[in-house]
């Protein structure tokens, strides 16, 4: 059994309790829309537009979305609001499985190599120290040595910060000054780590919005001097999106890319009303997979990203 | 050159003749395309409904006065109405009290803590006060590090108090400690919290309760989406805010919050965040808020051009002579001068939707007329009113003259003449709809 298991139960009511405002929302909506109707029309179809719209899924996958639907419907015809819901479960499922094979890692599963990089990037505020102190709990748990690399030199106390995280999760964190050049501190970081013997390093960067050149051009060096201490690393660059970010986050999804060949995605500060419909929009476009998901501040609330899961919880009544 | 001239400008009289009057068939579309436009930009799906409305409401039966097709007017009058809605009065910041106190409010992250030292900054160095910066964020790691820092950067005061975990208690003894030490003004700097955080919101009502504070500022990250109408509204119910304060606008985010929030609290946009930076801040600009979340500035600034320029009573006076077959080549300049005036040919043309790609491959020079005022500058004054009289002679002389060639004369009568029999078609409603008003 993974420690990440959703289905384990007590988890699965965590993410229930996160996710809860959304469910009440879309559900009186869809049924309210489906209501004494024999067919999908075209106000069941409308109110499915409000209730994907404001859940941040934005206008090109809403349409996707209604497009399949309507399809399905005439193929399969339907309906009363039970199978509505299923089917758009269905649906909205397919998109988000798509793009990526789901595994659940496990963070007591070996891994690949060691040390096994993690480089954390996005933009101001989205949640990425927090993160990484999250990730750095779970992994010192499944008995992992863990390394922390404090590469956010600028912002006032971003040091200070990790370094609170670092001693709560037992975590070495590799520091300099404020003002110090970021790449060399992730060198030092990643070469302390290999010769301590670490098993898991993670690089907080410093938060940057994606339309600043230099900035980006920042993160690549970071990347390739990571790779100058260990040639595969980072095995793994996370791009962290605030989970009540509107459509700007695709335009994060695209830049950070480019600069750093994100893998993953964690998507963050779930526990609040933002319904999170990003995450669909994003999984859809970019071919890169939703990892974790954060419900909240404390150290123990991050989870797995499981996308039948957290669907399930989206329409669960 | 000439093959295209008489394209290009049966193109701008078409502009410039406009359609008549703003009707529900010809803006349906535009209507859909500043809908989806302000859900793109994260306008609130209800708001981006109403709003539309509103403004469809506002513009149905306006005359089409000018040089522009209904839907270009429709989306100007889409980006007033926006920037209307958006802007009002400024509201200034209320600084007055002995001390006065500010409290910051938001969810996680949004910048409440970078934007405490922005505004004593600002405070300090615009308005010649003296404020003190109060750390009342005893939750987020080294929280009060990052005030602290700030303010040695700034050098202005900080107040804190290590092992007090208790915000209330915090803000209290630190207005008492501001009266003693004479600050003008004190900055309560609190820790983020979601809406739905019951125990968090009753904290923040707690502080403001006990402060009574001279402005309550609601801080957003400017590239929130849907959300941000459900949190502003919570966050107004519990505290009702004085101010909003819109950050990270130096992202490339569209920034529909910033209408979503308007509409649901009603509460002025005070400052914006332009960056990291502690002089990164600037007051609020309805209109690039506008232009930003529309995102169809270029629509727009075309349409203020041609307002500006076009000249509704020369319009008519040429209508009138079309009609009358009375057009010459005084009307001709005159209309030339009427597209010159709206600027750059090129420019022109790429604004006007689906105009830009519908010209791509006709070359458009900015030189375009200049043979063409050339050669009718060097006609006498009776050729340019009847274009009749020129005969061969009169052409070699009006090509010597204009340093062109009798062929390219002849070309440019040729040109006008079908110009003129085509306009004449237009207005007198053989194609197309005749012009009303
Ligand atoms: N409610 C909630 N808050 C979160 C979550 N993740 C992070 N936060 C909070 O969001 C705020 C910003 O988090 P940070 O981890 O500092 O964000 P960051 O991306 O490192 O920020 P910068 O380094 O300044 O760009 C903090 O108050 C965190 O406690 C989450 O999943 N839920
Ligand atoms: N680019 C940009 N970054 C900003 C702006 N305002 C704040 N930030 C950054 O956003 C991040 C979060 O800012 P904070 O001031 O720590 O946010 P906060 O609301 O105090 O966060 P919590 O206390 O954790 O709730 C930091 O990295 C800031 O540097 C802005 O206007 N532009
Ligand atoms: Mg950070
Ligand atoms: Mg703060």
């Amino acid at each position: 059994m993974g420690l990440f298991n959703l289905f384990n139960k007590e988890k699965k009511e965590v993410l229930d309790q996160g996710l809860s405002k959304t469910k009440e929302s879309v559900f009186s909506k869809l049924t309210r829309a489906v209501a004494g109707k024999s067919k999908i029309d075209d106000e069941v179809l409308d109110n499915l537009e409000e209730v994907l719209i404001t859940s941040d899924v934005g206008v090109e996958t809403t349409l996707r979305i209604i497009e399949r639907i309507q399809k399905r419907v005439s193929r399969d015809k339907y309906l009363n609001a039970d199978e509505l819901n299923s089917i758009l479960r269905d649906e909205i499922s397919e998109l988000l499985l798509e793009n990526n094979s789901s595994t659940t890692s496990d963070f007591s599963d070996p891994l690949q190599e060691t040390p096994y990089v993690i480089m954390v990037v996005g933009v101001n505020g989205v949640g990425k120290t927090t993160t990484i102190g999250k990730l750095a709990h779970q992994f010192s748990k499944a008995g992992k040595k863990v390394f922390l690399g404090a590469a956010d030199t600028f912002r006032a106390a971003a040091v200070e910060q990790l370094v609170v995280w670092g001693e709560r999760t037992q975590a070495n964190v590799i520091k300099q000054k404020m003002g110090a050049d970021p790449a060399s501190v992730a060198y030092d970081t990643v070469s302390s780590a290999k010769a301590n013997g670490a098993d898991v390093v993670i690089i907080d960067t410093a938060g940057r919005l994606h339309n600043k050149v230099n900035l980006m051009n920042e993160l690549t060096k970071i990347k390739n001097v990571i790779q100058k201490v260990v040639p595969n690393a980072p095995h793994e660059v996370l791009l962290v999106l605030d989970g009540s970010t509107g459509q700007n986050a695709f335009e994060q999804a695209k830049q950070f890319t480019k600069a750093t060949d994100v893998s993953a995605l964690a998507i963050t500060k779930l526990d609040g009303t933002a319904k999170g419909g990003v995450v669909i929009g994003i999984s859809d476009q970019f071919k890169i997979p939703v990892k974790y998901i954060g419900l909240g501040e404390g150290m123990d609330h991050l989870q797995v990203f499981d996308r039948k899961n957290f669907v399930n919880s989206l329409f669960e009544q | 050159m000439f093959e295209s001239l008489s394209e290009r400008l049966e193109r701008s009289f078409k502009i410039l003749k406009g359609e008549g009057k703003i009707t529900e068939i010809n803006v349906a579309e535009t209507l859909k395309d500043v809908r989806k436009a302000l859900l793109d930009a994260d306008v609130n799906f209800k708001t981006a409904k109403t709003f539309t409305e509103t403004v469809k409401e506002k513009a149905l039966g306006q005359q089409v006065l000018t040089a522009l097709k209904p839907n270009q007017l429709m989306v100007k009058i889409v980006h007033d109405e926006l920037a209307a809605l958006m802007g009002g009065s400024s509201v200034d910041i209320n600084l007055k009290g002995s001390p006065a106190v500010v409290l910051m409010s938001g969810l996680q992250g949004s910048g409440k803590t970078t934007f405490s030292g922005k505004l004593a900054n600002f405070i300090k160095t615009k308005r010649g006060k003296r404020p003190l910066l109060v750390a009342c964020d005893v939750y987020r790691p080294a929280a009060i590090e990052q005030l602290r820092v700030l303010g040695e950067q700034l050098a202005i005061p900080v107040y804190a108090e290590e092992g007090n975990n208790n915000p209330v208690k915090i803000a209290e003894n630190a207005v008492k400690h501001a009266k003693q030490q004479g600050f003008d003004v004190v900055i309560v700097d609190t820790a983020g919290r979601l809406a739905v955080d019951e125990v968090m919101m009753t904290e923040i009502a707690a502080i403001k309760k006990a402060l009574s504070p001279q402005e309550i500022l609601f801080v957003v990250d400017s590239m929130t989406g849907q959300d941000a109408v459900n949190t502003a509204r919570e966050f107004n119910e519990r505290l009702d805010f004085d101010g909003v304060v819109l950050t990270k606008l130096d992202g490339d985010t569209r920034g529909g919050a910033a209408l979503s929030i308007r509409s649901v609290v009603n509460k002025p946009i005070k400052f914006v965040g332009t960056g990291e930076k502690m002089d990164a801040l600037d007051v609020f600009h309805p209109e690039r808020m506008a232009d930003r979340i529309l995102g169809m500035g270029d629509i727009v600034s075309l349409v203020e051009r041609a307002q500006e320029q076009f000249d509704e009573e020369e319009a008519r006076r040429l209508s009138k002579k079309i009609a009358k077959n009375q057009f010459d080549f005084n009307d001709f300049v005159s209309q030339i001068q009427q597209v010159k005036k709206m600027g750059n040919l090129k420019d022109l043309a790429s604004m006007i939707p689906g105009m830009g790609k519908a010209l791509k491959d006709v070359e458009i020079d900015n030189d375009a007329f200049k043979g063409v005022e050339a050669i009718i500058a060097s006609m006498t004054p009776a050729e340019r009113s009847n274009p009749a009289l020129i005969n061969g002679s009169r052409k070699q002389r009006i090509a010597k003259g204009s340093g062109t060639t009798v062929v390219e004369v002849n070309r440019l009568l040729k040109q006008f003449d079908q110009m003129s029999k085509m306009m004449r078609m237009a207005t007198t409603g053989k194609f197309g709809k005749k012009r009303r008003g």
